[in-house]
């Protein structure tokens, strides 16, 4: 079999992606590619948790990974609930980690 | 075996409980899964609220202190939460025809107190300002009915109930002087002299098995649900005219906003009723105006996400009334369906009355209201 080198999922299928640009996470620079969501940026940061759950505060990230499961809710401009598995990553994004339900703000 | 219960959703659980519990030997069979059907498709409303004096009324304050009990027999995970229902007015009209409506729920021992504008943002703080006023009803519960169902079954069957879900009824047996003796279904045979028939929207099939007719017909409804949110919703809230909705003959759509919060954070938002038959195609006209119609109600819904919807058809029988009892025309026929979009608040005290009806002993209510023939007159077998 013949070995190959690639290391990355973009090496494998031999992409030329357009140039990358920055968003933030928890106001940490991140990198994004054309085409990647949200989660994929994530990951590629070596960040797999973004959100606590609403009851017990438990880390929650990528599951199913294709928009079914709901776990992967981050909040991506001030908006909270967002599925990170299919939001592409757009220049400049800022990606918060949501805390429970994410709208502490409609609490009382 | 005494007892084959056709249909697995909450009212065939309900019947499945207290059959079971009454020493008979039950079977409960569904061609589909526990709720499977309209069921897993309802917000688990237990109201009085929406109720004019009579005998649905009745059925359903029986209820209403069946399920205080199941809540303490059954484990917490059902959700039940006797929350209050808030119904708003948003005219001084329709403010005047709900207080004559509660004046007379009232008097048919309906717990209801007309609330000011001040009481109601006491009550619900996030309702819109331009309400004039409304009634609260602490009655009024809700439950997960789809998990209700499933520990009401659950119960049965540690009460020794057989429990066959994805099994098809396909035949009614009848003796040769035409009583039941079972049912055939797509695995064999279940032998017993009693079939009730919970079939639920799918009623009027069965019905037509045993050679009767039972027009139930489907009544579409959709339900939104919110991204999970804090508690912004306290009770059951809708408006003054969703009453009016409930008890119209019309197919032709009608929405008024029902909205109320849940354990787990989303908001529910219902309610709309067409009568369109088994139609499942999403309606965006229709989603839209139960939206814009809690939004309305609600403000701060406006930016808030809805998930997804679902729909389901509520069993619609022409007088509104569900069939309960004896069915004169098959002796061992049992109805137990057609509550349009009460059965999963009317389900306990169908299922403790038909266990009566099946032991012989007088039902707590007089079921002449029920009677599953009384369409014959008007609607003859086609």
């Amino acid at each position: 079999m013949r070995r190959t080198r690639a290391r990355t999922p973009a090496e494998l299928v031999g992409a030329d992606p357009e140039p990358e640009f920055r968003l933030t996470f928890d106001g940490r620079p991140i990198r994004g590619l054309p085409g990647q969501t949200i989660a994929a940026a994530l990951w590629s940061a070596g960040i797999l948790t973004w959100r606590t759950t609403r009851v017990h505060g438990r880390p929650r990230g990528a599951f199913c990974g294709i928009g079914a499961c709901y776990d992967c809710l981050a909040t991506v401009n001030g908006r909270p609930n967002q599925r990170a598995c299919l939001l592409p990553a757009e220049p400049g994004d800022i990606i918060t980690t949501q805390e429970g339900d994410g709208h502490a703000a409609l609490e009382g | 075996m005494d007892v084959v219960i056709v249909g697995a959703g909450m009212v065939g659980a309900a019947c499945a409980y207290y059959t079971s519990r009454s020493g008979l030997s039950v079977a409960v069979v569904d061609r589909g899964p526990v709720a499977g059907g309209t069921t897993g498709a309802g917000e688990g409303n237990l109201l009085v609220s929406d109720k004019v004096p009579g005998p649905e009324l009745e059925l359903a304050l029986l209820s209403a202190s069946l399920w205080q009990r199941l809540s303490e027999e059954l484990p917490p995970g059902i959700e039940y939460e006797l929350k209050g229902g808030v119904v708003v007015a948003a005219s001084e009209g329709s403010l005047a025809t709900l207080a004559a409506t509660a004046a007379g729920q009232r008097e048919a021992g309906v717990e209801a107190h007309d609330v000011t504008p001040d009481r109601l943002r006491e009550l619900e703080p996030h309702l819109a300002p331009h309400l004039v006023g409304g009634c609260h009803y602490p009655q009024d519960a809700q439950v997960q009915p789809a998990l209700a169902a499933a520990e009401l079954v659950h119960s049965a069957s540690r009460a020794g109930a057989l429990v066959r879900p994805g099994e098809e009824v396909v035949e009614i047996l009848r003796d040769r002087a035409g009583a039941v003796r079972g049912v055939r279904t797509n695995r064999g045979e279940l032998r017993a002299p009693v079939v009730v028939n919970a079939a639920g929207t799918w009623g009027g099939d069965l019905a037509a098995l045993a050679g009767v007719n039972l027009p139930v017909l489907p009544r579409r409804g959709f339900v939104l649900v919110t991204e999970p949110l804090p508690r912004l919703v306290r009770h059951k809230v809708y408006a003054a005219e969703y009453v009016a909705d409930v008890s119209s003959g019309s197919a032709a759509l009608q929405t008024s906003p029902v909205v109320e919060g849940t354990p787990s954070g989303p908001v529910l938002i219902g309610a709309s009723r067409e009568r369109v038959g088994f139609d499942r195609t999403l309606s965006v006209p229709v989603v839209s105006r139960l939206a814009a119609r809690a939004a309305a109600l609600f403000p701060v819904l406006a930016d808030v996400r809805v998930l997804r919807a679902y729909h389901g058809f509520r069993p619609y029988l022409p007088d509104h009334l569900p069939a309960i009892g004896p069915d004169p025309r098959v002796p061992g026929l049992f109805h137990a369906c057609g509550h349009e979009g009460a059965g999963i608040g009317l389900a306990p005290a169908t299922g403790l009355l038909i266990a009566d009806a099946i032991r012989g002993k007088r039902p707590a209510l007089d079921l002449a209201p029920f009677a599953p023939d009384r369409f014959d007159a008007t609607c003859p077998v086609t």
